[in-house]
């Protein structure tokens, strides 16, 4: 008896999460354009989806924005972590608490900071300014997927590349970095999906010409939403879903 | 038209950075002879001191000057003086205190006493909801418990905008639960644009927030201190009072704090399912500067906001040093 | 023995966050010599191996390699190799590729490398283990690995920082009489760091005993082990009894209300000393003709003998002894002068 009454409630929470999700992706395959009657199954919205003009503008600036904020937060992330990793105590604190900083802020007041830097140093909001942002908020995320492996390294296993006649150049490539290399793929995972998924940074250091598709769904939500943007949520759902299922299974990986 | 043309400006910022990091490296290598790794880290502080830094002075800078530049507290005493010239101003852009029930009358601080009040209601309710299923989920004797917590998290990564608008679809006057209500012979209930939707919307979106991080305290409990209780003849509510919650409690305030903080700061959701009449103070900070203009209004509130957080943080902190909760990956 | 100095300390000081680690440190290493740096944990024994291998610079003071101060040369280009303690092996290599790494570096050629690398392997008798991925291999192997990885590179002095900590004891012991082989056949001078006295009395030819950041004793384990030069030395190495006393003239001192002939002089009339007596070296004898009398409270067997600990009124003395008496029974101790060690009284480090 208790059991059912535990299974079912799980499955009553689990039906609210998944009810809205659900009726989207139903939604997207109606032939019709009312959201309130199904006039039968069709690939019609995901058609006119690939043709309109807007939604592929945003869906490359999305896409090249998160691969571009992926590559330079992982660059810099990593490099960060290991400099950060072989600092003193007090510096590290210090480097720590700058990184934990952006990561509590909220989203809107980082957006709207950044956009007054924009704005106060008389640069034009846009394409190279999103990029800018992400980048900010991806790095500290990179730096804690990459910090972790290099606690799990043997502490002296850098010392001992240079113990052997290492430059220090060479035991980054060849000690260092491959023994980080799991946290830094993580890390870059975990920046080119918050990136995708982003919308409240993007929305203040952007221009309204070039939108990511966050904010291209916002724009057209306000005025009425198509079936379109149906056939978009879903597909950027199950993007998002593939992605992160296979950060997921990384980061659950060393564990075992 | 899409406009990807790396900007004039661009090109001096990169080289103004480019130069500047290079006299920091130069200067460092001088003072500590050789090549050490923390140097691995200066691009990144250099980055943080112009992207986070610079900003957060920024917002301080503005938050305590006035549009001519001048220093002034005015920007903080329109949260008391409904008289303030500004207050008249957000009312005209359609900010009414009363529909939120507020009391001194002005619209800051009746909407923050409002954010506050819904982000309370939130965190209660995701909570209340949230540790059954969580414990349930953790429960030894459930093997399922596993898989299902990672149900819990997949839908939090869709872009919050669709699951908001996935809830208008359902929600709204011609949506599936009025359908559903008119079939089965009920009148039509106006769901949509109230406060109750936007709570609606908020437990939605935060709830996996909570679930999380007390699973994870539940599920890495050790069986034999539940066994040890047993044993010292303690009944199972008892034990789950004297030792299960107890040591749950770090989950707890894990879930708490990522629950509370997008929730005060919560944007988009009240104007979306809440129509304009319950802003919120995240709405309230982007009007304040994109339909207002007023960057030193908006510049305190966003400060307000941050010290709010930070200062939640800081005494959430208190209780859970270690941050143990775990994190959302 | 030639005195052929290869590493000189001169006056090494180091501090960490505000505490002094290492305090004014004078030592000199011989050629192919087995230095043992010994001394419980924080002693500062580790942080003067990590100054030579160039891990750590000191803050004041010369570190002389071969005639020439090396302070400021990078560990990479220092003629030494270090052990570490758990080894620090590069998981992400093979055995082959780790031990193979200083000579990749060296650019040698692949032949060469492969030969030397064969002979290494055979040397810590691991041949046909070369493919094997390091974290396949039980902590002996490992070890044996990392002193292999070291070794390849011909240096010319071998520092290895606690290399056997993590090993059980039996396999402790063949690798200490291995390592010690392993030294006398390749000629190469070993600086060695360790906590257990054991290790360092069984492999060195010098010791170094080690403790809050100063040299507390330079010598052959013989003389460490025979003639502390104080209480801590005393103490740290093997068992010791340590009394208060006063030395009432040469040769004559008095501790636990008697007085006892030894064979120290020079500390002065009615000095306070203190006085070291090794368990073994009290003899049982009978109640009758022993210098003090007193009565055994405890009884432990201790597998070679028996340790009992005998109350002498003021004192309470441990003596091991092959041959058991009762608990409860009155007995007489002896120490003959020569086992009487005298040290001036240590100063709270």
């Amino acid at each position: 008896m208790m059991k059912v009454l535990k299974r079912s409630y799980l499955a009553l929470i689990l039906a609210f999460l998944y009810l809205p999700i659900v009726v989207l992706v139903i939604q997207s395959f109606n032939a019709g354009s009312s959201r309130a009657v199904w006039e039968g199954f069709s690939l019609r919205w995901y058609g006119e989806l690939f043709r309109n003009k807007n939604i592929m503008d945003a869906l490359y600036v999305t896409v090249s924005i998160a691969i571009l904020a992926a590559f330079f937060s992982t660059i810099l992330g990593s490099l960060a972590a290991i400099g950060i990793h072989a600092m003193k105590k007090r510096p590290q604190a210090f480097m720590m608490t700058l990184t934990n900083l952006p990561m509590t802020m909220p989203d809107i007041v980082t957006g709207i900071s950044l956009m007054l830097l924009f704005i106060f140093t008389k640069v034009q909001r846009g394409y190279w300014t999103m990029l800018l942002a992400h980048i900010t908020f991806n790095t500290p995320y990179v730096i804690l997927s990459v910090m972790p492996k290099l606690k799990q390294m043997n502490s002296h296993a850098y010392e001992a590349a240079l113990d052997l006649g290492a430059t220090p150049v060479y035991a980054l490539f060849h000690v260092i970095l491959p023994e980080i290399k799991p946290g830094i793929i993580t890390g870059a995972l975990m920046a080119f999906t918050l990136s995708l998924d982003d919308f409240t940074v993007s929305y203040f250091t952007t221009s309204p010409l070039v939108q990511n598709l966050s904010t291209l769904i916002y724009s057209e939500a306000r005025r009425g939403i198509k079936p379109t943007m149906n056939a978009l949520s879903a597909l950027m759902f199950i993007l998002l879903l593939v992605l992160l299922l296979i950060v997921n299974r990384r980061t659950k990986e060393p564990q075992a | 038209m899409l406009d990807l043309k790396m900007p004039v400006w661009g090109t001096w910022l990169m080289a103004l950075g480019f130069i500047a990091f290079i006299a920091l490296l130069v200067l460092y290598i001088r003072r500590h002879k050789g090549m050490s790794r923390s140097l691995f880290a200066s691009p990144y502080t250099l980055w943080m001191i112009i992207f986070t830094v610079l900003p957060i002075i920024l917002i301080a800078y503005y938050a305590f000057t006035d549009a001519n530049g001048k220093f002034t507290f005015d920007n903080f005493v329109t949260f008391w003086d409904s008289n303030h010239t500004m207050n008249k101003q957000l009312i005209e852009m359609g900010f009414d205190p009363a529909e939120m029930g507020g009391g001194r009358g002005t619209v800051n601080l009746d909407t923050l006493v409002y954010s506050l009040w819904m982000a309370f209601l939130c965190t209660l309710i995701c909570l209340l909801l949230g540790y059954p299923a969580a414990a349930i989920m953790a429960d030894r004797q459930f093997k399922l418990g596993a898989t299902l917590v990672v149900l819990f998290i997949i839908p939090m990564w869709m872009n919050f905008i669709l699951r908001t608008i996935a809830w208008m679809t359902l929600l709204e006057d011609n949506g599936l639960i009025n359908k559903l209500l008119i079939w089965l012979g009920f009148e039509r209930v106006q769901l949509m644009y109230n406060s109750n939707a936007v709570q609606l919307g908020m437990v939605y979106n935060f709830l996996p927030f909570m679930v999380f991080p007390i699973y994870n305290a539940l599920a890495k409990q050790d069986v034999k201190l539940f066994e040890a209780s047993m044993d010292l003849g303690a009944n199972r509510w008892l034990t789950f009072w004297k030792v299960t919650f107890p040591l749950s409690l770090p989950g707890v305030v894990s879930g708490i704090t990522m629950v509370f903080m997008p929730a005060v700061t919560t944007f988009f959701i009240p104007r979306m399912l809440g129509g304009g009449n319950t802003e919120m103070f995240g709405d309230l900070i982007e009007r304040t500067f994109l339909t207002a203009n007023n960057w030193n209004l908006g510049s305190a509130l966003s400060l307000i906001m941050m010290v709010l957080i930070l200062l939640s943080l800081g005494l959430l902190r208190k209780v859970d040093p270690d941050g143990e909760g775990g994190s959302m990956l | 023995m030639e005195e052929q100095r290869l590493i000189t300390l001169e006056n090494i000081s180091k501090e960490f966050d505000g505490n002094t680690v290492l305090d004014n440190i004078n030592l000199y290493i011989r050629k192919n010599e087995f230095l043992t740096l010994l001394g419980p944990s924080g002693c500062g024994k580790t942080t003067t191996l990590r100054i030579i291998g160039g891990f750590e610079t000191a803050d004041t003071g010369k570190v002389i390699f071969d005639g020439k101060e090396i302070n400021d040369v990078p560990p990479y280009k220092r003629r030494v190799n270090t052990v570490f303690q758990k080894y620090a092996l590069f998981p992400h290599l093979n055995v082959r590729d780790n031990i193979a790494f200083g000579l990749k570096i060296k650019k040698m050629p692949k032949q060469e490398i492969n030969k030397r690398v064969d002979k290494m392997l055979d040397l810590v008798n691991l041949s046909g283990y070369g493919k094997r991925s390091v974290d396949s291999l039980s902590g002996g192997q490992q070890q044996r690995i990392a002193i292999a990885r070291a070794l390849v590179n011909e240096p010319e002095v071998l520092l290895l920082d606690e290399p056997l900590g993590a090993l059980d004891l039996k396999l402790r012991k063949e690798m200490q009489l291995e390592l010690k082989s392993m030294q006398q056949r390749l000629g190469i001078t070993f600086i060695y760091v360790t906590h257990d006295q054991e290790e360092a009395l069984t492999m060195s030819d010098t010791i170094v005993v080690m403790h809050g950041g100063h040299i507390q004793q330079i010598g052959t384990p013989k003389t460490i082990y025979d003639e502390p030069k104080n209480a801590f030395v005393a103490n740290f190495i093997g068992e010791s009894n340590i009394f208060k006393g006063t030395m009432v003239r040469d040769e004559l001192v008095e501790f636990c209300g008697q007085q006892f002939v030894c064979v120290d002089s020079g500390f002065g009339e009615n000095a306070p000393v203190d006085v070291v007596v090794r368990p073994e070296d009290v003899m049982l004898v009978g109640e009758d003709i022993g210098q003090v009398t007193g009565v055994i409270r405890s009884v432990l067997f201790k597998g070679v003998h028996y340790e009992m600990m005998i109350d002498t009124g003021n004192c309470v003395w441990k003596v091991h002894s092959t041959t058991m008496q009762p608990e409860g029974s009155r007995v007489g101790l002896n120490v003959v002068p020569f086992n009487i060690h005298i040290m001036h009284p240590m100063k709270e480090a």
